[in-house]
């Protein structure tokens, strides 16, 4: 051991680490690593009484999930998740591009636009969105002044998808536009100069350069979206139960929470593989890189 | 006379209230190496902008080539542009930066290639075609820029600030290459910097602006010999500014009396100024010479002889190799540099601080300065 003095090394410096990081870890241990160890060894057990469960290690509860009627709210969880993940960035993106070129002042009113929602109960914007989408709400009595006539949105997956890209809207635009306005203007007007028109240039520059930007958007807005359980439960029908009410079920009033807690792990499962492939995809992308040099 | 490849017309712009650019006219001929220099938020930036079509003026006319293009977008002008930052897309390699305003132009593949090919060998990058920028030195990646522009073969080419971001050594060694590119390939060069030696050293001719203004359009050795006014005089180089007043004013000499002098300066040719109106004069310190105060008072001018003669002590010196530079201060109060080469070895021996001189200047070495 060299005796120089480095910022962190030597004894003083290891203790100043665990110090400094007993705490976090302690809670990280206490409130999330045991309790979800418990429910991952739950979902090996079964019930035997009300309170009672055995870990027995049985997979019963996983093949339980392939069951068709399961198996179809998964998919649709999936394809509600990955509709709304796709909605968002087709509004979210040239909101962030509209953030990223707007003046000082503009830029604070387009930021509050988004924020303000962000910062507001998630019980209360449902409803809110409840009261403008009822068959009294505001959109309907407009429908019906112009002609059209009255339109049931309210518990249909319509509003499903209407509520999830409200709600995760912030989750796609703030990557976004942190990876936009951090990219160098210049290279837009590169492109310009060497004669591409605007729409080219922001599929040849703009959007390729943002490309993790969008990754990571899509990954914070998916992931959420995935195990929504308020807006689908309120906004929806009987036909749009997602993953999440179905957990609420088992641990509740089905009472069995060795099968709430496989959903639970799939889901989990499902997230990890997506970021596992991610970070794959983003490492091999490097070594490409490197292989060309 | 043939048209001129660039025509600014009474190009005014506005950012606000702020006039970057003040009523500019100016002409760039075909084929010169133009340089627009000034101190940082002189305009000079705004106005290549303008040229690029980044900016709009507010009022004026362009013309490039003699075609109006003051409405016209950037993407429609026969101009290309070596950023500051040199902006290389971060995600194509060398090959595909040199490629993109080709492939935007729908140039066939097969021609593409081989232009490609010919602009990253004229910029020395023939063996990083498959580099990513990330993997290239500040300079090299300079060299993508400039292929990337000079591979649309513009009728012009704009270099803002091109050499600013590289090292001393590196930075020489472009300007030397800068040159002798644009001596290849014939394109008019209009380059943005604030580094006088930069400007002098490639450019043709140069613009000197200052707070939006034009203050003179002349050659390097015009714009450090004849200055226009005090700010051209001082900007370039290194002069010594005397006031004084206009004594004499003949269409064949001149004389002014200057403060801080006990004799007056003489000129071998006349000014256009008013007799006792205020004048500035303009030395520069290599135009000096200097001998110690034990040896005979030099001869001043046959016409007017006590004249461009004056005593005065060395206040300090500073030995920079080639040149010693030289404090040296009248009895009268004035101040002036001086220059003495260090022609040879040992020959000369430094003058030491305190000593008297004599100072001493030949009649064609003021320049009279109205403003």
């Amino acid at each position: 051991m060299s005796d120089a003095p480095t910022a962190l090394g030597g004894r003083g410096g290891s203790r100043t680490f665990w110090l400094t990081f007993s705490a976090p870890l302690v809670w990280i241990v206490a409130f999330f690593v045991i309790p979800l160890s418990v429910i991952w060894a739950y979902s090996f057990g079964r019930t035997l009484g009300l309170t009672e469960i055995a870990i027995t290690g049985t997979l019963d509860n996983y093949a339980r999930v392939a069951e068709p009627v399961y198996l179809l709210i998964f998919v649709k969880s999936v394809w509600f998740a990955a509709l709304t993940t796709a909605i968002c960035l087709l509004v979210g993106f040239p909101y962030a591009l509209a953030m990223t070129f707007a003046s000082a002042r503009g830029k604070i009113w387009l930021l509050l636009g988004i924020m303000l929602p962000f910062w507001t109960n998630l019980l209360v914007r449902t409803y809110a969105l409840m009261a403008v989408m009822r068959n009294e709400g505001y959109i309907n009595d407009a429908l019906e002044a112009v002609g059209i006539g009255r339109v049931e949105m309210l518990h249909t997956n319509f509003a499903v998808i209407v509520g999830l890209v409200y709600v995760h809207l912030p989750f796609i635009v703030l990557p976004l536009y942190s990876a936009l306005d951090r990219m160098d203007r210049s290279l837009i007007e590169a492109s310009l100069d060497l004669g591409a028109g605007h729409i080219s240039t922001l599929f040849r520059v703009v959007i390729p350069i943002v490309k993790p930007g969008i990754y990571s958007a899509i990954l914070l807005g998916f992931i959420p979206a995935l195990g929504s359980y308020l807006t689908p439960d309120l906004l929806g029908g009987p036909d749009s139960q997602m993953i999440a009410s179905v957990i609420e079920r088992q641990f509740k009033r089905a009472n069995d929470w060795p099968f709430g807690a496989a959903l639970s792990f799939i889901l989990m499962y499902l997230t990890l593989i997506l970021m596992v492939a991610m970070a794959i995809r983003d490492r091999r992308q490097a070594r490409a890189q490197e292989q060309a040099a | 006379m043939s048209e001129p490849m660039i025509r600014f017309e009474n190009v005014t712009k506005r950012f606000g209230s702020f006039i970057a650019v003040d009523n500019v006219s100016l002409e760039v001929e075909a084929g010169e190496f133009f340089t627009l220099l000034g101190p940082s938020g002189c305009g000079k930036t705004t106005l290549l902008r303008m040229l690029a079509g980044l900016e709009t003026p507010s009022e004026g006319r362009i013309l490039i080539d003699g075609v109006d293009v003051t409405g016209v977008a950037p993407n429609k002008r026969p101009i290309n542009m070596v950023f500051q930052s040199y902006a290389v897309f971060p995600h194509l390699n060398v090959a595909d930066n040199v490629a993109y305003g080709l492939k935007i132009d729908r140039v066939p593949a097969q021609e593409r290639a081989t232009r490609v090919q010919d602009a990253l060998r004229l910029v020395k990058l023939e063996d990083f075609a498959h580099r990513m920028p990330d993997q290239l030195s500040g300079g090299q990646r300079q060299r993508v820029a400039l292929a990337r522009a000079l591979v649309k073969r513009p009728k012009v080419l704009l270099l803002d600030e091109p050499l600013s971001a590289l090292d001393a050594k590196l930075r020489d060694a472009m300007r030397a290459e800068l040159a002798a590119i644009q001596q290849e390939v014939g394109v008019t060069f209009v380059m943005v910097t604030h580094d006088q030696d930069e400007a002098l050293a490639m450019a043709s001719r140069c613009a000197l602006m200052n707070r939006g203004t034009l203050q003179q359009v002349a050659t390097p050795s015009d714009l450090y010999e004849y200055p226009a006014n005090r700010f051209v005089a001082d900007f370039i180089g290194t002069i010594n500014l005397l006031e004084g007043t206009l004594s004499t004013d003949e269409p064949d000499h001149a004389a002014v009396q200057a403060e801080g002098l006990d004799a007056p300066i003489f000129v071998n040719h006349g000014v256009t100024g008013a007799p006792d109106s205020r004048v500035w004069v303009g030395i520069r310190p290599e135009k000096l010479a200097m001998v110690p105060a034990t040896q005979p008072r030099p001869e001043g001018p046959a016409a007017l002889p006590p004249a461009n003669v004056t005593q005065g002590t060395i206040i300090r010196s500073a030995y920079l190799g080639s040149v010693t530079l030289y404090d040296v201060e009248t009895q009268g109060g004035a101040t002036f540099k001086v220059a003495r080469p260090n022609g040879e070895r040992m020959a000369d021996p430094a003058l030491p601080a305190g000593e008297s001189v004599y100072l001493s200047w030949e009649p064609t070495a003021p320049v009279v300065l109205l403003t």
